[in-house]
C-alpha cells in the first residue's frame, strides 16, 4: 500500500484496465484507492454509493463476475480481469428496467434512492441464484443491505414481485407512462392477485 | 385521463432515473473539485494551546490548510444561533474551526484542501495539536450536577429554563384523590441518513457568484448564511440541492462549518471544492437527539382521568444550540397528546454536555413527549386495575372539542390549538387493528406453549406544517408543458410525484407534463425549508394556489380568445374548451403563447396563435396590472400549524430465558388530514415505524466518561436491518382533514416514528409484570431488570 511516506513524494500509482458494464476502463490509481471511488470517480459511475465504507450497509454493493460485493471492501488494482456490473448496468440492453428496477418501482421499494443501487444489485443476483423465493428467503435475501427510509416493507414487496416479473409468471403492472398499453387487458389480473397491497399497484387511473 | 390524482397511489416520477443509478446525490456533481478534509478533536473538552500545520505545506498535492487563525471577519464569529428564544439565556454556538477550546469529539479543528480525499485525510495527520485537557461532562446526570462545566460562563451548564403552564397544576395534583410519580428516561440515538453531508462550492470568477451544492433540508437558508458569512450579496449566491440521501432532521441545522469552508475555499482558490462527510464524521459531527431524563407527577381520579400534570424534564443539548430549543418545546408542548390533561406545568433544562449538538431527528421532542405521556397513562391503569385503552378513551379530547386550545405556546411561538381530529374513533380503529379485545385469549393461548407476549398503545398528536411560509411558482410554457418550482428541499418523500399531482388536479394537464423543481434558490428565492412535517402542508398549499393564480389567468386569456365567458371554460388534459362544445377549444401551450405579446414566433404552438386574437387595440399590449407569460405564484403562510395524530398498538414476545424481544405484530392508525397519495404516506409510515423500532431496541448512542463515542459505525451502533423490522405493518387510515388550508393536508413525514419507543415499552411491561422506565431497551438490559425484580420481590418492604 502506498504510503504518504515523505513530504513532496507523489504516491506510487498502477494502470488498472476495469470491465465495467460491458466497458473498457483504463484507470491509473493508488493501490489503496478503493474499487468504489474508482468507480465512482475514475468511471465516472456514480449510481454507485458510499454509505459506511467499512462493508456494512451494502449501498456500494456492484456485481463482481455475478457476485454480489461491497466495493468499499476492495481495492480497484485487485479488480482487474474481473467482470463488474453496477447499477447502471443493470438495464436491459434496449434500455428497459430489468425485472428488479422494475419491481423496486412497481411497490414504491425506494425514497431517498441512496441505498437502493446496492439492494438492486444484490437482489439480481438473489434472484438468478434463487428465481422462486419463499418470503423467508425475500427477506433474507435482503438481510445485509440498510435502509433507512423505507422501513423495508416494500423492498420485500419488490424482491417478490422482481422474481416474479423475471419468471414471466404475471404481467408488468401499469406503468404511470401510460407504456405497456398493450399489457391493459391483463393489468386487472395483477390487481387482483395483489389485492392486498393495492397501494402499490400504481397509477390508479 | 383527467381523473382527480389527489388521494391516488401514483407511481413516483422519481424512480426512473433513481433505480437506473442516475440520481444525481452532493457527491455525484462532476466539477473535477479539490477535496477537503478535516481534522476533528479527538478529545471531548479541552483547550487548544497550539497547532503545527507545518508538515502539511509542502505535501505534494496540498492546495490549503487552515486554522482558525486562517478565518477572518464574520468567518471567525461563531456560528449563527438560528432560533433564538427569550430562555435560551446562555446559547452558545461553535466557530467554523476551533478557536481556543474544543467541547466535543468531533468538532473541527482544522482543514485541508488537496486533490483528492485520500491526499487531504493523510495531510491531517501531520497536523500535530497541543491540548489542555479538561473534564469531560457526559450525561444529563453529569450536566445536572455541574461539578465540571462545559463552558466556563455557563452556570450549571444551563443553556435555557422554560416553564409553561396552563393552570395550577400542583394544586390540581394536591386536591386529586389519586397521585403518581414517575422518573422516565430516553437515550441518544441519530437521525443516521444512509448519505452524509456533503457540499460542493464553485466560484465564478468573470462573474463574481458563487454556486453551492449541498445537502441540505434548507438551500435558502445555507444560501443566506453562507453570503453573509462571505460578505456576498445574497444575489451573487446560489445554493441548489441535489437529490439527498436522506435527511430525518439532521440537515436542517445549517451551516454546517463545511458549508461555509468550502464556499470560502472555492472562492479563496478559484477552484471547484468539495467536502463529503463519512459515516465517523456523521457519528462525531453532525447532530444526535432524543436523550431526556423526566420526572412526572400526576393527579387523577377513580376512572383515571386526569386532574393535573406536572412534568419537570432535563434535556441534553450536546456542546452547543445552534439550532435552539426546538426539540424540548416540542417535547413539553407535545406531550400532552391527544389528552385533557387538566391544569398542566412543564418546566425544562436545556443542559450543556461535552458529546455532539443536538438538533432535531424525526420526532424532534415528540418521541420523548408521547413516552413520558403514554407511560403515565399505563402506570394509572395500573394503579387503578384499569384496561390501559379505556383510560386512554375518559381523558381524550372529544370531537366537537375542535378547535381546541391547550394554552401552550407551540415551537413555533403560536399557540398549541388543535384545528380537527377524531380521537376516540381513531382508538377503536387501534384497537380493532390490533385486536386489543381479544388478546387475553391470545396470551393464555401462547402461555399454554411456554411463550410470553404483552400487548401495548400509545398515541400523539404531532404539529405539523409550521410557518412561517412557503411559496411557489407555476410556469406553464408555449409547449403545454408546467414548470413548477418551490423552495423547499426533497430528501426522498417524492415530492415531485405529489406535489405534480395537486398541480394536475387544479390545472387540468396531463400529469407527465408537470415537472416539479424543489430546493433551487435560482427557481424560487424564498422558501424556508424542509422540517416539521411542513412540506406537503406549506409547498402543497402554496403549488395548490399558485396553480389556480395560473389557471384563472389561463381562463381569462383563453375567455378573450374563444370568445367565451370564463365560467362556462374547463381545461381537460391540457386543453380550454368550452363546456359542452369541445369543438371551441384553445391549447394551454397556446394561451402560454397569447399571453406574452412577442414579435416573433418561434414554435407550434405560435403559429397557432395567430388564429386567435386576444387584447384591446386601444390599449397597451401587456394591460396594467399584468404581466407577460402564462404564470402563477403564491405564497402560503399559515396562523398556525395544523395538527396530525395517530395511535400505534403492538403485541411484542419476551424470550423468558434470553429475555431478546420480538415484535410479533405492528399496528398503525394514522391521520394526516387529506391523503395526496397513499403510497407515499404508507411509506413514510413504515419508515418512521422502523426508526421507532430501531430508537426502542437497538439504538443508543453509547458514550464513555471521557467523553468518546464507542460506537460511532454502523457496526456497533445498531440499526434496524429487515431482520429487525416486523415482516408486516398494519395501517389504517382516518382523514379528519385540516380546516386551515385549502386541501386540507397535515403532515406525515414524522408520525411514524413518534409513538414507537412508548407502545414498546408498554407492551414489554405487559408481558414481563414490571415496569419499563427508560428506552431503549436491550435484551441483556430487561435480563438486568428482571433480576432487579425478582430481588426486590423477595425482599418485601425493606426499601
Amino acid at each position: 500500500m502506498a504510503e504518504n511516506t515523505a513530504a513532496g513524494t507523489a504516491e506510487r500509482t498502477h494502470d488498472v484496465r476495469l470491465e465495467v458494464n460491458g466497458v473498457t476502463h483504463e484507470v491509473t490509481v493508488p493501490a489503496r484507492r478503493l474499487l468504489s471511488d474508482a468507480l465512482r470517480h475514475e468511471c465516472g459511475l456514480t449510481g454507485t454509493h458510499v454509505g459506511c465504507e467499512h462493508g456494512v450497509c451494502g449501498a456500494c454493493t456492484v456485481l463482481v463476475d455475478g457476485r454480489p460485493v461491497r466495493s468499499c471492501l476492495m481495492f480497484a488494482v485487485t479488480a482487474q480481469g474481473s467482470e463488474i456490473t453496477t447499477v447502471e448496468g443493470l438495464a436491459e440492453p434496449d434500455g428497459s428496467l430489468n425485472p428488479v428496477q422494475q419491481a423496486f418501482r412497481e411497490c414504491h421499494g425506494l425514497q431517498c434512492g441512496f441505498c437502493t443501487p446496492g439492494f438492486l444489485t444484490t437482489v439480481t443476483a438473489g434472484i438468478k441464484e434463487n428465481p422462486c423465493p419463499t418470503h423467508e428467503e425475500a427477506r433474507e435475501m435482503v438481510a445485509g443491505n440498510l435502509c433507512r427510509c423505507t422501513g423495508y416493507q416494500n423492498i420485500v414487496k419488490a424482491v417478490e414481485r422482481a422474481a416474479e416479473i423475471a419468471r414471466g409468471d404475471t404481467p408488468s403492472a401499469p406503468a404511470p407512462d401510460g407504456d405497456d398499453g398493450g399489457l391493459e387487458a391483463a393489468t386487472g389480473e395483477t390487481e387482483v392477485a395483489r389485492d392486498d397491497d393495492a397501494s402499490t399497484t400504481g397509477l390508479g387511473a | 385521463m383527467t381523473t382527480k390524482l389527489m388521494g391516488e397511489a401514483v407511481q413516483r416520477v422519481e424512480d426512473d432515473r433513481l433505480v437506473r443509478g442516475g440520481g444525481q446525490y452532493v457527491d455525484d456533481i462532476d466539477l473535477d473539485a479539490l477535496h477537503i478534509a478535516v481534522l476533528r478533536s479527538p478529545h471531548a473538552h479541552a483547550r487548544i494551546i497550539s497547532i503545527d500545520v507545518d508538515p502539511v505545506l509542502d505535501i505534494e498535492g496540498v492546495h490549503a490548510v487552515w486554522t482558525y487563525d486562517d478565518l477572518e471577519g464574520a468567518m471567525a464569529e461563531p456560528l449563527p444561533l438560528l432560533i433564538p428564544h427569550p430562555t435560551l439565556t446562555h446559547g452558545r454556538t461553535q466557530y467554523a474551526l476551533a478557536r481556543d477550546e474544543v467541547n466535543y469529539v468531533g468538532e473541527a479543528i482544522a482543514m485541508v484542501v488537496a486533490d483528492d480525499r485520500y491526499l487531504a485525510e493523510d495531510a491531517v495527520a501531520q497536523i500535530a495539536v497541543e491540548y489542555e485537557l479538561l473534564p469531560a461532562v457526559v450525561g444529563v446526570e453529569a450536566a445536572r450536577a455541574a461539578e465540571n462545566l462545559v463552558h466556563d460562563d455557563v452556570p450549571g451548564n444551563i443553556a435555557a429554563r422554560s416553564e409553561q403552564s396552563n393552570g395550577d397544576a400542583e394544586a390540581a395534583i394536591k386536591a386529586a384523590p389519586h397521585t403518581l410519580s414517575l422518573d422516565l428516561d430516553i437515550e441518544r440515538s441519530a437521525c443516521m441518513p444512509m448519505e452524509g453531508r456533503g457540499v460542493t462550492a464553485r466560484w465564478d470568477t468573470a462573474n463574481g457568484r458563487l454556486q453551492v451544492w449541498t445537502s441540505t433540508q434548507t438551500s435558502t437558508g445555507v444560501r443566506a448564511a453562507v453570503a453573509a458569512k462571505l460578505g456576498l450579496d445574497l444575489l451573487q449566491v446560489d445554493v441548489i440541492t441535489p437529490d439527498v440521501g436522506g435527511g430525518f432532521g439532521v440537515k436542517i441545522n445549517h451551516p454546517w462549518p463545511e458549508e461555509l469552508l468550502v464556499s470560502l475555499a472555492a472562492q479563496r482558490l478559484g477552484r471547484p471544492v468539495k467536502f463529503t462527510e463519512d459515516r465517523r464524521e456523521h457519528f462525531i459531527s453532525s447532530a444526535h437527539e432524543r436523550a431526556q431524563l423526566h420526572h412526572v407527577d400526576v393527579g387523577f381520579d377513580d376512572e383515571g382521568r386526569l386532574l393535573g400534570l406536572d412534568v419537570r424534564f432535563w434535556h441534553d443539548h450536546g456542546a452547543y444550540t445552534p439550532y435552539g430549543l426546538i426539540v424540548p418545546i416540542n417535547a413539553s408542548t407535545q406531550l400532552v397528546g391527544p389528552y385533557k390533561t387538566g391544569p398542566y406545568r412543564v418546566t425544562f433544562d436545556s443542559l450543556y454536555t461535552n458529546t455532539v449538538i443536538v438538533t432535531p431527528y424525526r420526532g424532534a421532542g415528540r418521541p420523548q413527549g408521547c413516552f413520558v405521556m403514554e407511560r403515565t397513562m399505563d402506570a394509572i391503569a395500573a394503579y387503578l386495575g384499569k384496561d390501559r385503552a379505556d383510560v386512554r378513551e375518559v381523558n381524550l379530547i372529544q370531537p366537537d372539542e375542535f378547535p381546541y386550545d391547550h394554552g401552550l405556546v407551540f415551537q413555533d411561538g403560536r399557540e398549541t390549538i388543535y384545528d380537527s381530529g377524531d380521537f376516540p374513533t381513531m382508538l377503536q380503529k387501534i384497537k380493532a387493528l390490533v385486536g386489543w379485545d381479544d388478546f387475553e385469549s391470545y396470551r393464555a393461548e401462547m402461555a399454554a406453549q411456554g411463550r410470553r407476549v404483552g400487548i401495548g398503545l400509545a398515541a400523539y398528536v404531532e404539529g405539523t406544517g409550521a410557518g412561517p411560509y412557503e411559496g411557489a411558482h407555476v410556469n406553464i410554457e408555449s409547449s403545454g408543458k408546467v414548470k413548477v418550482a418551490t423552495g423547499l428541499t426533497s430528501q426522498g418523500q417524492g415530492h415531485q410525484t405529489a406535489f405534480a399531482q395537486i398541480v394536475a388536479d387544479e390545472l387540468g394537464v396531463p400529469f407527465e407534463d408537470v415537472e416539479i423543481t424543489t430546493g433551487d434558490t435560482r427557481r424560487m428565492a424564498y422558501a424556508v425549508g424542509t422540517f416539521a412535517s411542513r412540506a406537503a402542508v406549506m409547498s402543497g398549499s402554496a403549488i395548490h394556489l399558485a396553480a389556480k393564480k395560473a389557471k384563472e389567468k389561463a381562463l381569462r386569456i383563453a375567455s378573450d380568445a374563444l370568445e367565451a365567458d370564463p365560467e362556462d371554460l374547463q381545461i381537460v388534459d391540457g386543453v380550454v374548451s368550452v363546456k359542452g362544445s369541445p369543438g371551441t377549444s384553445i391549447n394551454l401551450g397556446t394561451v402560454a403563447v397569447l399571453s406574452n405579446p412577442l414579435r416573433y414566433a418561434f414554435d407550434e404552438a405560435s403559429k397557432a396563435a395567430t388564429q386567435f386574437s386576444v387584447g384591446d387595440a386601444t390599449k397597451p399590449p401587456v394591460a396594467e396590472g399584468d404581466e407577460p407569460g402564462l404564470e402563477g405564484k403564491d405564497f402560503y403562510s399559515p396562523t398556525r400549524s395544523t395538527f396530525a395524530s395517530g395511535m400505534h398498538a403492538v403485541i411484542v414476545e419476551t424470550d423468558p430465558d434470553t429475555a431478546e424481544i420480538t415484535i410479533l405484530k405492528y399496528a398503525v392508525v394514522h391521520d394526516c388530514g387529506t391523503v395526496i397519495n397513499p403510497m407515499i404516506v404508507e411509506g413514510q409510515i413504515h419508515g418512521g415505524v422502523a426508526q421507532g423500532i430501531g430508537g426502542a431496541l437497538y439504538e443508543k448512542m453509547a458514550y464513555d466518561e471521557s467523553g468518546q463515542l464507542l460506537n460511532a459505525s454502523f457496526m456497533d451502533f445498531l440499526m434496524p436491518y429487515v431482520t429487525e423490522v416486523p415482516d408486516a405493518i398494519d395501517v389504517d387510515h382516518l382523514e379528519t382533514p385540516s380546516p386551515l388550508n385549502p386541501l386540507g393536508i397535515k403532515g406525515a413525514g414524522e408520525a411514524g416514528v413518534i409513538p414507537g419507543s412508548a407502545a414498546i415499552a408498554a407492551a414489554i411491561e405487559d408481558a414481563e409484570g414490571l415496569p419499563i422506565t427508560a428506552m431503549p431497551i436491550s435484551p441483556s438490559e430487561l435480563f438486568e431488570l428482571r433480576a432487579q425484580h425478582a430481588v426486590a420481590a423477595t425482599t418485601p418492604e425493606e426499601n
